[in-house]
């Protein structure tokens, strides 16, 4: 049983941590906070005076933003509609019976080892380039004008891009959650008839659900700050067809040295983060308990 | 009991997740055919690059000629090694004490915790930027390392406490009162016992820090960019480059692969925060 003794020396052992973690939350979300509130720009020298809402008001009016806001939400809806529906398909392929299974595994999955940079630019190049890449040479060998991805649809392709990075998570973490089903449920229920539409409806998904969510809410919180993939394949454009919400404060803030516009916009996106933070925490805090 | 399942079947099955397999895979597999190609060879069309061209080592000799290749690996392996033992030696006595000697708030503390990997990075990319500036630690391995160890910080204490949660403590227990001090505990009998659990930790930690491409993009430039920064350099192409960026691209995602690989089942423990096991 825990002893006073055992209970302080805990005490002291866990306080680096929540010092260097209080540390890192507070005083840049402070900075954040306050800077929002001051007209700062790093190329003005010259004193940074109290704003108000100045900034907010800038942010919000500026064209970009409600650009990026809806580019945001393509993204992350695009890419979580094609990674679910997706990591379902082949979760539910790879749990079936076949040969040579831990290979075809390790191949689906490989492509979330692989960093954001590269990703972005083997697709950019080998794949959506419309004179070298391999999909403009397909498209011409079939009798196709080749298609120039990043000019004519730039979301689609870093949607396409994105999902494939993300895709080997969900199927992942639906095929460990599907490997967890009690087998003789599902035979009882086939030796009770029911065929596999029904099974996978009546049993399969219900014991899916709650890591379908889970892959839901925890890639929303990655997507939301999806940035390398962007920056390395089309700057946020053309124009700002391709700027989400991080790109937009990356350019504002490193790029035009706006840090009070660049704060605002920092505060919309914890804000917006947050959201997604309590649905996911109380999930996994239900878990604690059980 | 396991049902007979005809070969038929199987082999059906295997066809398809094959193919679609092979498709996810492909793209890796296609810059790894391309880095051992002249650049001449890797823009022809793809049947004749993979029938009527020769193998060569040229495009990995010309990365390394380019911009000296190795000093942004090993910007890499310091950075993302350094932070995760880095992040190990905090974490393990706060998780240590939260598994075994759990007080009323503990499981507030692990939510808080968590709860400051939900910050987006965006959100406090100004402060970090402004403050390392102020400190000249902007493109310094130390100021990454202390970035990426604090990002992934909630993530190490998180797989560190399901695992130590998982160690009986009425082990613990019989060592206490056999005599064992705090220190002989946690060295003689705990750390053996979670070693396994520490290994995958370590593991999946080094991934997440060797493919993170925020901070590293933001905060470095030259001396100390890791590989995410130095592969994004190729961005605006000079020339032909196709296989110099596979060279480039597959030295970098090689290691990370096959430690990938092996760390399989952790990864899903250690990105779901437990919540599925």
């Amino acid at each position: 049983m825990a002893t006073k003794a055992s209970r302080s020396a805990a005490r002291l052992m866990i306080s680096p941590s929540v010092f260097l973690l209080l540390g890192w939350m507070i005083i840049p979300l402070g900075m954040t906070i306050y800077f929002s509130f001051l007209r700062y720009n790093l190329l003005q020298p010259g004193p940074t005076p109290f704003a108000g809402w100045e900034n907010y008001y800038w942010f919000f009016t500026d064209p970009s933003f409600s650009a990026a806001m809806w580019n945001t939400l393509k993204l992350v809806g695009g890419v979580l509609t094609i990674t679910t529906v997706g990591g379902i398909g082949f979760a539910l392929l790879l749990d079936r019976p076949m040969f040579g299974q831990g290979i075809i595994r390790i191949m689906v999955i490989a492509p979330f080892f692989v960093m954001p940079t590269v990703s972005g630019l083997i697709w950019k190049n080998m794949f959506m380039n419309p004179v070298n890449g391999i999909f403009g040479q397909l498209a011409v060998a079939l009798g196709f004008p080749p298609i120039d991805f990043f000019g004519q649809i730039p979301m689609a392709s870093i949607i396409f891009i994105v999902s494939w990075m993300w895709l080997p998570f969900a199927t992942l973490i639906l095929l460990t959650a599907l490997q967890s089903l009690d087998q003789e449920q599902m035979e009882a229920a086939e030796m009770d008839g029911a065929n596999w539409p029904n099974r996978f409806l009546y049993i399969m998904l219900p014991h899916l659900a709650r890591a379908i969510t889970v892959v839901i809410l925890i890639q929303t919180i990655f997507l939301l700050s999806i940035f390398a993939e962007i920056l390395v394949t089309t700057n946020g454009g053309p124009g700002v067809a391709t700027t989400n919400l991080t790109y937009l404060i990356y350019v504002s803030s490193l790029l035009q040295f706006d840090v009070g516009i660049g704060s605002a916009g920092g505060v919309v996106a914890i804000i917006l983060a947050n959201i997604v933070a309590f649905f996911l925490m109380r999930m996994i805090g239900k878990n604690l308990d059980a | 009991m396991a049902r007979a399942v005809s070969t038929k079947t199987k082999i059906t099955n295997t066809a398809v997740a094959g193919v679609l397999g092979f498709l996810m895979f492909f793209p890796i597999l296609w810059i790894l055919i391309l880095s051992f190609k002249t650049e001449e060879d890797a823009i022809r069309a793809p049947l004749e690059i993979l029938f009527s061209s020769d193998w060569s080592m040229v495009s990995f000799e010309a990365v390394q000629a380019r911009s000296d290749y190795f000093k942004h690996f090993s910007n890499s392996v310091i950075i993302s090694v350094g932070s995760t033992l880095l992040g190990l030696l905090i974490a393990i006595p706060a998780a240590w004490s939260m598994a075994f000697v759990p007080a009323k708030r503990t499981k507030d503390v692990l939510m808080w915790m968590l709860s400051t990997k939900m910050l987006p990075p965006v959100g406090v990319l100004i402060p970090i930027y402004l403050i390392f500036r102020d400190l000249s630690l902007l493109d310094s391995r130390i100021g990454l390392t202390f970035v990426l160890m604090m990002i992934n910080l909630p993530i190490i204490i998180w797989m560190l406490y399901t695992y130590f949660k998982e160690i009986p403590s009425e082990i613990l227990e019989a060592a206490r009162m056999d005599g064992a001090s705090l220190r002989e505990e946690v060295l003689y009998v705990l750390t053996p016992m979670a070693i396994p659990g520490m290994a995958s930790t370590v593991l999946l930690n080094i991934i997440l820090a060797w493919n993170e491409a925020f901070w590293t993009l933001n905060l470095t430039s030259a001396k100390a960019a890791p590989l995410t920064a130095f592969i994004a350099s190729y961005s605006s192409p000079e020339g032909l480059f196709y296989a110099k960026l596979s060279a480039a691209s597959i030295m970098a995602i090689a290691p990370i692969l096959i430690m990938g690989w092996f760390s399989q089942k952790q990864l899903v423990r250690g990105l779901t925060f437990g919540a599925v096991k």
